[in-house]
C-alpha cells in the first residue's frame, strides 16, 4: 500500500505547523520524518493516520489511489503506535493487543479461539509471549513498546505509522529495539512512516529519510544522500558534525584565507560570499601540504572508539574539526600543539545569501 | 528483594523524619491534642446519638422507626437519592468529559458554573428555587395554570436535591480525566473501536473509582442535605419530609428519643460512606501506584525472552 501526501497545510490558529508539503511513500517501504521540534514532523504523521485534520481546501492524502482525506483513523487501516505507547492501563498485555480485532463489528469479528491465536502468534513475533497476563504498569519501557507495536499489527494494518518510537527509551535499549524493528519490517514488508528527531535512528533504520524543518520538506533521499549530499546548509547543519568555511566565490572557486575549495555547485557567480561545508571526516591531516593545504595547530585529541577527533584551529583562530582513523593517527603520531595541515576531501560550497 | 528498593524506602523513612526535629514530647502534646478535639467534636456526639436513641429502651426506638411518618421520611429520602445520585452521575460524566477532552469557548464559565451549588449557601440555593417556581415566582402563574406543583412537593425535593449535588461527581472526575488525557482514546479509536465502545471499554474504566468516589459523596450528600429541601418541601409530614427534615420535626415535638433513633440511622450511613470512602481510597492508590511504573521487583529484565528457536536477545 503505497502512501500519497499531496499539497497539505495545516495551520493552528496562527501558527502554520505543515507548509503544502507532498511525499510518495512507496509500497513496503520503511520512511523516516525526521527534524528538529517544531518542525511539523509530527502533524504530518497525525495526518496521515487522520487524527488530524488537515486545513480545509487543502491537499489530500491518498492510500495506493483510494483518497482518504475525509476519513476517519478507524476507517482507514493504519496501524499507529503512540509516542508515550498509549496502552490500556487496566487491560492485560494480551487484551490490549485482542482490542482491535475485539472492535470489529460482529459480521468480522473472528471467533474467541481465532482472537486467541492471533493475539498469540502476535505476541510471539514480538517476544513478549510469557507476558500476556501482565498490566502494562508491570513492564519495562522497552516491553510497552513491544506491546503498543503489536497492539498496531493486530488489525492487519496496510500502513504502520510510528510517533518517536523510541524516544522515551534508554540509549542500549533503543539501539536493540531499532534494529529488531528493522529486520520485522523487512520480513512483513508493510508500508512504514515514523517520526524521529534522533538522525542516527533515522539513518540507521529507514529506507528512504524526509529532512524537514518549519513545516518544510528540506530533502529525501537514501540515508546516504541525505548524509553525503546535502540539499542545502540545514541539512548539513542537521545531520551530524560539519566544519564551516567562510570565503569569497570568484569563477567556481572558493577562496578562503588564499586556499582554494573548488565549487562547481555555483560555477559562474562573480564574487559573492559563500561558504564550504566540510564533515569532520572529510577533513585530510596531513604532516605536509601544498598550495591549497591550511595550515592548523592542534589543540585538543579526543579518543572516541576507532576515530579520533582532533580540535583543530586555524591561524586566524577559526576552529576545525577532524576525525582520523585510528590507524592514521598512529601513523601521523600526533601530539597537541603540533602544527599540521589540512585539505578537504569532499566539501560543499552554498553562497551565503541562503538563508536557514 | 531487590536492594535497590529497600534502600529507597529507608532513605524516603530518614528523609521523613529529617523534616520533623522537635522533641518527643512536643509531638506527642500535638497528636494528643488533635486526637482530643477530634474525639470531642466527633466521636463524642455520635456516641451520644445512638444513647439518645436508646435511651427509652429498645423498643421504644423500634417503635418509632416503624411510625408511618418516618417510613414516609426514609422512602421519600431513598427516592431523592435514587433520582439525584444517577442524573448527577450523567451530569458529571458528561461535563466532566467535555471539559477534559475537548477546547471550547466558554470552558471556565462552566467549570465556575458547577462549583456554585458549593459556593452558596443551601437555603439560599432552595430559596432560588421558591423565586423560580413559588406561586409568586416567575413561573408561578404559569405552572399553577398548568396544575404543577413543584414548592412543597416531592418533585420540589428531587429538584433541589439535584442542584445541591451537582458538583460531587463532576469535581471528582475532571481532575483526573484531565490527568489522564485523550491518547488511550485515540488509540483505542485508531484501533477501529466506535464512540461507545471506546467510551465503555476505555475511558469508564480509567475513572471508575473516582467515579464510585463521586458517588459514595454524592449519595451522603443527597440523603443528608437539609437545608435547600427544608425551604422548597413545605415540611408536609407523610408527604415532602425526608429524614432529615423529620428529625428536626420530631425534635421540636419533643420526642427526642424517636428524633434520635431516626438520627441514629443517618448516622449509620455516614459511618458506611466513610468505610466505603476508605475501602475506595485504598482501591485507587492500589491501582494509580501501578500505572506510571512498576516497582522494581516486578520488572523482569528488559531484554525479551528467549525465542523458540533457542537465540536469545533481539534476534528472530
Amino acid at each position: 500500500m503505497s502512501i500519497e501526501v499531496i499539497s497539505i497545510r495545516k495551520t493552528f490558529d496562527n501558527y502554520v505547523a505543515v507548509r503544502d508539503v507532498s511525499l510518495h511513500v512507496g509500497q513496503g517501504e520503511l520512511v523516516a520524518l525526521l527534524g528538529p521540534s517544531g518542525s511539523g514532523k509530527t502533524t504530518l504523521l497525525r495526518i496521515i493516520a487522520g487524527l488530524e485534520e488537515p486545513d480545509p481546501g487543502s491537499g489530500a492524502i491518498r492510500f495506493h489511489d483510494e483518497d482518504m482525506t475525509g476519513r476517519r483513523i478507524g476507517d482507514r487501516q493504519v496501524g499507529f503506535v503512540f509516542q508515550h505507547y498509549a496502552l490500556f492501563r487496566h487491560m492485560s498485555v494480551f487484551e490490549n493487543v485482542a482490542f482491535g480485532l475485539r472492535a470489529r463489528p460482529s459480521r468480522t469479528r473472528p471467533d474467541n479461539a481465532e482472537i486467541k491465536r492471533r493475539v498469540s502468534e502476535l505476541l510471539r513475533l514480538v517476544q513478549l509471549e510469557r507476558l500476556g497476563d501482565r498490566l502494562p504498569g508491570q513492564l519495562s519501557g522497552g516491553q510497552r513498546q513491544r506491546v503498543a507495536l503489536a497492539r498496531a499489527l493486530a488489525v492487519e494494518p496496510r500502513v504502520l505509522l510510528l510517533d518517536e518510537p523510541f524516544g522515551a527509551l534508554d540509549a542500549r535499549v533503543r539501539r536493540d529495539l531499532r534494529r529488531w524493528l528493522r529486520r520485522l519490517h523487512d520480513e512483513m514488508h508493510i508500508t512504514s512512516v515514523f517520526v524521529t528527531h534522533d538522525q542516527e535512528e533515522a539513518l540507521e533504520l529507514a529506507d528512504r529519510v524526509v529532512v524537514m524543518n518549519e513545516g518544510r520538506i528540506e530533502q529525501i533521499g537514501t540515508p546516504e544522500e541525505v548524509y553525503d549530499k546535502p540539499a542545502n546548509p540545514f541539512v548539513y547543519q542537521f545531520l551530524g558534525n560539519v566544519n564551516l568555511f567562510h570565503g569569497r566565490i570568484d569563477h567556481g572557486k572558493l577562496r578562503v584565507n588564499g586556499h582554494d575549495t573548488h565549487s562547481p555547485e555555483i560555477p559562474g557567480t562573480p564574487k559573492t560570499n559563500g561558504v564550504a561545508y566540510v564533515r569532520p571526516h572529510d577533513v585530510e591531516v596531513a604532516r605536509s601540504g601544498n598550495g591549497d593545504a591550511i595550515k592548523v595547530r592542534i589543540d585538543q585529541i579526543n579518543f572516541a572508539g576507532p576515530v579520533v577527533y582532533l580540535l583543530l584551529h586555524r591561524h586566524d583562530g577559526d576552529p576545525v574539526e577532524a576525525a582520523v582513523p585510528r590507524d592514521r593517527f598512529r601513523e601521523l603520531a600526533l601530539r597537541t600543539s603540533e602544527e599540521v595541515f589540512i585539505t578537504f576531501r569532499n566539501a560543499r560550497v552554498f553562497s551565503e545569501d541562503y538563508s536557514i | 528483594m531487590n536492594t535497590a528498593a529497600s534502600l529507597a524506602i529507608r532513605s524516603q523513612k530518614q528523609l521523613r523524619q529529617g523534616g520533623t526535629t522537635e522533641p518527643a514530647v512536643v509531638r506527642y502534646i500535638l497528636i494528643g491534642a488533635t486526637f482530643l478535639v477530634l474525639g470531642l467534636f466527633l466521636i463524642l456526639p455520635l456516641i451520644i446519638v445512638f444513647h439518645e436513641a436508646f435511651a427509652d429502651g429498645v423498643s421504644v426506638y423500634c417503635d418509632a422507626l416503624r411510625d408511618d411518618d418516618t417510613l414516609s421520611a426514609i422512602r421519600l429520602t431513598l427516592l431523592t437519592a435514587a433520582i439525584a445520585v444517577p442524573a448527577n452521575v450523567i451530569f458529571g460524566i458528561a461535563a466532566s468529559w467535555c471539559i477534559s477532552k475537548f477546547e471550547f469557548v466558554g470552558k471556565r464559565v462552566l467549570l465556575t458554573l458547577i462549583d456554585l451549588p458549593f459556593a452558596i449557601s443551601p437555603i439560599i440555593s432552595g430559596l432560588i428555587f421558591v423565586l423560580l417556581f413559588g406561586l409568586q415566582g416567575w413561573m408561578g402563574v404559569w405552572l399553577h395554570r398548568h396544575h404543577i406543583h413543584i414548592i412543597g412537593s416531592v418533585v420540589g425535593v428531587v429538584l433541589a436535591t439535584v442542584f445541591v449535588t451537582f458538583p460531587f461527581v463532576a469535581r471528582e472526575l475532571i481532575p483526573l480525566m484531565e490527568a489522564q488525557g485523550t491518547e488511550e482514546e485515540q488509540a483505542a479509536i485508531s484501533l477501529g473501536a466506535s464512540g461507545w465502545r471506546c467510551f465503555l471499554k476505555i475511558t469508564l474504566p480509567n475513572i471508575k473509582w473516582g467515579l464510585l468516589y463521586g458517588i459514595i459523596l454524592c449519595n451522603a450528600r443527597a440523603m443528608g442535605e437539609f437545608g435547600a429541601v427544608s425551604v422548597v418541601s413545605g415540611k408536609i409530614r407523610g408527604e415532602t419530609e425526608t429524614m432529615p427534615l423529620h428529625v428536626e420535626t420530631l425534635y421540636n415535638d419533643n420526642q427526642s428519643s424517636a428524633a434520635f433513633a431516626v438520627a441514629s440511622l443517618l448516622t449509620l450511613l455516614a459511618v458506611a460512606t466513610l468505610i466505603a470512602k476508605s475501602i475506595v481510597e485504598w482501591k485507587t492508590a492500589a491501582t494509580t501506584q501501578l500505572v506510571p511504573e512498576a516497582p522494581a521487583s516486578l520488572i523482569v529484565s528488559t531484554a525479551p525472552p528467549l525465542h523458540p528457536s533457542g537465540k536469545g536477545g533481539f534476534d528472530i
